[in-house]
C-alpha cells in the first residue's frame, strides 16, 4: 500500500503532501483542528501580522454551465484576529497534533526588528516552518507588503535574508503569479537564503460586473477593488509557474504547489512537476474539509496502480517532458479518427472543424455548413402518431448515417479540436500516424539549414 | 343524468387541474438548459414541424438573454406558448435529441421552451407590429392554431389579414379542445391576443359569406378544422347523458358543469383520453375507456395512456358498443366482445370520442377546392388548393394532427400565399 507520508525540505514532516493554503479554512485553532481529524497532513496558519479590518463583502465567483465557482476572487487580507489568539491557537495546535505540519504565514511591515520578532514569536508558538507571504496582490500591496515585496527581487531577497539572520525552522517564500518571469523571483528568494518556495498566490482580477448596478463583484457599498483569482479556473496557470520554477536549475529549492486543485488528481499532477506538497483553498472553503478523505484514498489507489510506493517515486517525472517548442518532434503526425458506433449525431466536431479549425470533417452530400442547415429548414417534417402512421417514433438508438461525420486523413492537421469538442468518451480518438520519417525538431531543422 | 357528481368550486377546479408538468424553477431552466450540447443542424429542430431553433432558444437562456430566446421560439411558431404545453415532445424534438444515444435523459426541450414563453408573456414588449407594406388582403377561414399561424406569417410579410370563425372566442381546438391541465383557455387566449397584437382582425361568432369574402380579399386561407365528433350509430344514443367528447371538454373548460358518477368513454384516441381524465378530475369515480380495437392499435401517445392509467382509468380492449340503455338517461352501455355473450356496464354518462367529422358542407361550397376522402387537396410545400386563390392547412388537410403541425401548415401556407401575391416569404 502507497505511503503518503511526507517530508518537506527534509525537515517538516506530516503524515500526507495535502496542506490547507493560508486563507480563510486556516483561520483559527478550531478550524486546523478539525481538518487535522478529518485528515489533513498540515496547514499553513492564515497569515499573521499586525491585525486589520477587512470589509464586507469579500468574495465573488465566476459560476460556469450552471456549475458554482470555476473561478473564486477574494478581497479578504490578512487575520484580523490579535497575534496573541493565534500564536496560543497555534501552540495548541501543536500540542496536541505534533505529528502534523503547522506552518505560520507571515507579513509585517519591511523593516528588519519587525520580521525578527515576528519570526521568533511564531517559532516560540511551535510553527514547524515559516512561510513569507509575498504574494497577496491586493490591500496589503497598498501598504509596501505581500506582492509589492514579491514583485520586487531586491526585496524579496532583502527580506529573506532578514528572516533567516533569525529563523531555525525552513523559511518557504510565497511567490505572487502577478510579474512577467516567476523565476526571477524565485531565484532572489534562492539569493536570499530560502528553503522552498510555496506556489502560485491569487492572480489579480475582477471576476465580474453586476449588469444592472455597473459595480464589479464583491460589491462594497457600490464599489469593489481587485482581488485574487484562485479555484479551479487557475490550475493551468499555476502548473506553468510551478514548472518555470521547479524546472530552473538556478532555483533548485522545493515547492508546495497551490493554485486550483480540487482533488487527487489535480494533486499528482503538481507533485509530478515536482512538488513536495500541495496546498488546497477554494476547494475545501467550497465543499468542506470532508473531501481530503477522497485525496488520500484517490491518491494511494493510483499510486498502487501505478507501482509507486512513495511521493518521491514520482516526484518531478513530468518535469523533462515540458520542453521548449522548438525541440518538439514535427514529424510526429495523428490524426483524428470518429467511431461510427459511437457518434451520437450531435456534429459539434464538424462544426467545430469548418469554423475553427481547418475544414477537413464533413458530411457527405454537403460542400458547406450552411447547406445542410438550409436543407434541414426546408424538410417538411409532421408529428409522427407511430400507431397510425406505422413508424417508429423518433429517438432511436441508432445514429442516422447521415449524421455521422467524416474526416479527410490527408487534411487533418492533428490539431485535438474535434476530440476536445466531442461530448462522448472515446468516439473520436487521435490515431498516430506512421510515417517512416525519424524525428526532427525545429532546432535540429534550423541548424541544418545553416 | 342519473348520480351527477356536483359541479366542482372553482377552487377545486384549479388544484384538481393544476399543471401536469409544474414550471421550472428559474435555478432548474438553467441547470437544464446547460446540459443541452447545443447541436449542430440538430435533429431536434429537425423533427420540429415548425424547425424551431432549439439549441439557439436553449443557449439564449443559458445567457440570460430571455428575450432573445423567447423571440426565436416565436420567429418560428408563433403559438410556442401552447406547443410549449401541448405537443406530444416525446415523438418529436424530445424524441429526436442525440441524449437517447448517450445514456441520458434527453433535454426537456418543452419545459424549457414553457419557461421562455412564460418570460415572453409576462414581461413585454410583444412582438414589433409588422408594417402595413402591401395593399393585398388575406381571410382566413377559422381561428384556429393553422389561421393563427398563417395570419401571423403573413403579418410580419406586410399583408392585411383578417380571421373569421363562427365561435365567439379565438384559438380553435387551442381555446375549446385541450385538457385543462395541460393548456387553458387564457393561455391560448394570450396567444391569440399576440396574433391580434400584430395587426390581425378578428371576426368572431359569425358565418363567412364566401362569395363576399372572394370579392374582397385577393387570397383565402381555410383553417377550419374538423365538424363534430362521429355518432357511434346504435341505438340509444339520444338518451340524455350521451355527450360528444369535444363538446364535453369545451364545455368543462369553459362553464362549471356536473359529471356522471360512472362514466363510459367510447373510443381511445388521445381525445378520449383527455375527456376520461377530465371526467376523474370533475370527480366522476368509475371510469372506463370502451374500444373497438386492441391496446396495439390504440391512437393515443404512449405517454397519455400512462396518465389514463396512473387515473385509474379501466380499458376495455376489442369491445364494441351496440346499444346505449335507459329511459330517458343513461343507465348502462351493451357491450360485446370477440363474439361473446353482449354484456351490460352500468353507467350514468356516455362520452363518445370515435373521431371527428368532416366539415363536407362547408368545403363543397369553397368553389374549385378538391376534397379527397374528406380532407382538403394541397400541394404539401405551399398548402395551395385546386382554385390557386385559395390554400388550406390545419386539421381540415391532415385529418387531424397536432397543434404543431397546423402551425407548420399555416406558415408553409402563408409563405405560399406570399408567393402567390408576389411578394417575398421572410423564410422557407
Amino acid at each position: 500500500m502507497a505511503d503518503l507520508t511526507t517530508l518537506f525540505a527534509g525537515k517538516i514532516r506530516c503524515p500526507n503532501p495535502f496542506w490547507l493554503a493560508s486563507g480563510p479554512p486556516a483561520n483559527c485553532g478550531d478550524q486546523v483542528m478539525r481538518a487535522f481529524d478529518a485528515g489533513w497532513g498540515g496547514a499553513v496558519w492564515k497569515t499573521l501580522g499586525e491585525p486589520i479590518v477587512n470589509v464586507s463583502s469579500r468574495y465573488s465567483s465566476v459560476d460556469w454551465n450552471g456549475q458554482r465557482m470555476m473561478g473564486l476572487n477574494n478581497i479578504e487580507l490578512i487575520t484580523d484576529r490579535s497575534l496573541d489568539v493565534n500564536l496560543r491557537e497555534i501552540s495548541e495546535v501543536k500540542k496536541r497534533y505534533p505529528h502534523h505540519a503547522v506552518i505560520a504565514s507571515l507579513m509585517v511591515e519591511s523593516r528588519r526588528e519587525a520580521w525578527h520578532e515576528m519570526v521568533r514569536r511564531a517559532e516560540d508558538a511551535g510553527a514547524d516552518g515559516l512561510e513569507l507571504n509575498f504574494g497577496c496582490p491586493h490591500g496589503m500591496s497598498e501598504r509596501g507588503m505581500g506582492s509589492a515585496v514579491g514583485q520586487v527581487p531586491e526585496y524579496c531577497s532583502l527580506i529573506t535574508e532578514w528572516v533567516k539572520e533569525a529563523a531555525r525552522t525552513p523559511v518557504l517564500i510565497k511567490l505572487t503569479p502577478n510579474v512577467t518571469d516567476i523565476r526571477a523571483i524565485a531565484r532572489a528568494a534562492r539569493t536570499g537564503g530560502a528553503d522552498g518556495l510555496s506556489a502560485i498566490n491569487t492572480i489579480n482580477s475582477i471576476t465580474g460586473i453586476d449588469l444592472d448596478t455597473f459595480v464589479p463583484r464583491p460589491d462594497v457599498g457600490g464599489a469593489s477593488a481587485h482581488g485574487g483569482y484562485c479555484g479551479p479556473a487557475i490550475k493551468p496557470i499555476a502548473l506553468h509557474l510551478v514548472q518555470q520554477i521547479a524546472g530552473d536549475p538556478e532555483v533548485g529549492l522545493p515547492v508546495s504547489g497551490i493554485g486550483g486543485i480540487s482533488g487527487w488528481r489535480d494533486a499528482a499532477e503538481f507533485i509530478l512537476l515536482g512538488c513536495q506538497s500541495v496546498q488546497l483553498c477554494t476547494a475545501p472553503m467550497h465543499w468542506g474539509f470532508r473531501i481530503v478523505e477522497d485525496m488520500i484514498d484517490g491518491l494511494k489507489n493510483w499510486m498502487d496502480e501505478k507501482g509507486f510506493r512513495t511521493i518521491e517515486d514520482f516526484r518531478g517525472l513530468s518535469l523533462p517532458r515540458v520542453k521548449d517548442w522548438k525541440d518538439l518532434n514535427l514529424n510526429f503526425k495523428i490524426v483524428a479518427r470518429i467511431d461510427p458506433e459511437k457518434c451520437i449525431g450531435c456534429d459539434l466536431c464538424y462544426i467545430a472543424c469548418w469554423d475553427g479549425a481547418h475544414q477537413c470533417i464533413h458530411i457527405d452530400g454537403f460542400d458547406r455548413p450552411e447547406q445542410l442547415t438550409e436543407a434541414s429548414r426546408a424538410r417538411i417534417a409532421v408529428t409522427p402518431i407511430p400507431k397510425l402512421d406505422g413508424v417508429s417514433a423518433n429517438g432511436s438508438d441508432k445514429t442516422p448515417p447521415a449524421r455521422i461525420p467524416r474526416v479527410d486523413e490527408d487534411e487533418c492537421v492533428g490539431c485535438n479540436l474535434c476530440w476536445l469538442v466531442c461530448p462522448v468518451e472515446n468516439c473520436i480518438t487521435m490515431e498516430r500516424i506512421d510515417r517512416g520519417v525519424p524525428e526532427e525538431s525545429w532546432e535540429q531543422r534550423m541548424g541544418s539549414r545553416s | 343524468m342519473r348520480n351527477p357528481v356536483p359541479a366542482l368550486t372553482p377552487e377545486e377546479f384549479a388544484q384538481r387541474f393544476s399543471d401536469l408538468h409544474p414550471p421550472f424553477t428559474p435555478q432548474e431552466t438553467v441547470v437544464e438548459a446547460s446540459r443541452c450540447l447545443f447541436c449542430f443542424d440538430a435533429p431536434c429542430t429537425a423533427a420540429c414541424p415548425t424547425h424551431i431553433d432549439v439549441p439557439r432558444f436553449i443557449k439564449k437562456i443559458t445567457t440570460g438573454n430571455w428575450r432573445g430566446s423567447a423571440l426565436t421560439i416565436l420567429d418560428s411558431n408563433i403559438l410556442g406558448l401552447s406547443c410549449s404545453r401541448v405537443c406530444p415532445v416525446d415523438v418529436l424534438c424530445e424524441g429526436a435529441c442525440v441524449m437517447h444515444r448517450y445514456n441520458k435523459e434527453p433535454i426537456e426541450i418543452g419545459r424549457l421552451q414553457r419557461a421562455a414563453m412564460d418570460w415572453f408573456y409576462s414581461h413585454g414588449p410583444g412582438l414589433p407590429a409588422a408594417a402595413h407594406q402591401h395593399d393585398k388582403r388575406v381571410a382566413c377561414i377559422g381561428a384556429g392554431p393553422a389561421s393563427l399561424a398563417c395570419a401571423a406569417e403573413l403579418r410580419r410579410c406586410g399583408y392585411g389579414v383578417t380571421i373569421f370563425d363562427r365561435r365567439p372566442m379565438a384559438g380553435g381546438l387551442n381555446t375549446y379542445g385541450i385538457a385543462e391541465y395541460k393548456l387553458r383557455p387564457a393561455d391560448s387566449l394570450k396567444e391569440v391576443d399576440l396574433v391580434r397584437s400584430m395587426g390581425v382582425e378578428f371576426k368572431l361568432g359569425m358565418e363567412v359569406d364566401l362569395d363576399k369574402l372572394e370579392g374582397e380579399f385577393d387570397a383565402i386561407f381555410v383553417g377550419v378544422g374538423l365538424g363534430a365528433v362521429h355518432k357511434l350509430g346504435v341505438p340509444g344514443e339520444d338518451l340524455t347523458g350521451v355527450v360528444d367528447a369535444l363538446r364535453f371538454i369545451a364545455d368543462y373548460k369553459t362553464a362549471s358543469i356536473p359529471v356522471g358518477r360512472r362514466v363510459a368513454v367510447i373510443g381511445a384516441g388521445n381525445t378520449a383520453i383527455d375527456a376520461a381524465t377530465a371526467a376523474r378530475r370533475l370527480g366522476a369515480e368509475e371510469i372506463h375507456i370502451v374500444y373497438r380495437r386492441g391496446e396495439a392499435e390504440m391512437p393515443a401517445f404512449e405517454y397519455e395512456y400512462e396518465i389514463a392509467k396512473l387515473d385509474g382509468i379501466r380499458f376495455h380492449w376489442r369491445t364494441q358498443v351496440v346499444r346505449i340503455h335507459g329511459a330517458t338517461t343513461v343507465e348502462a352501455i351493451e357491450c360485446t366482445r370477440g363474439g361473446a355473450e353482449s354484456f351490460h356496464l352500468p353507467c350514468d354518462m356516455v362520452i363518445l370520442s370515435i373521431g371527428q367529422s368532416r366539415l363536407m358542407e362547408f368545403l363543397s361550397r369553397c368553389r374549385g377546392v378538391e376534397v379527397n376522402q374528406g380532407q382538403v387537396s394541397v400541394r404539401r410545400e405551399t398548402g395551395q388548393t385546386a382554385n390557386p386563390k385559395y390554400f388550406a392547412g390545419g386539421d381540415c388537410v391532415n385529418g387531424g394532427r397536432e397543434v404543431v403541425d397546423a402551425v407548420a401548415d399555416g406558415k408553409r401556407a402563408a409563405a405560399g400565399i406570399a408567393a402567390m401575391l408576389g411578394g417575398e416569404a421572410r423564410h422557407g
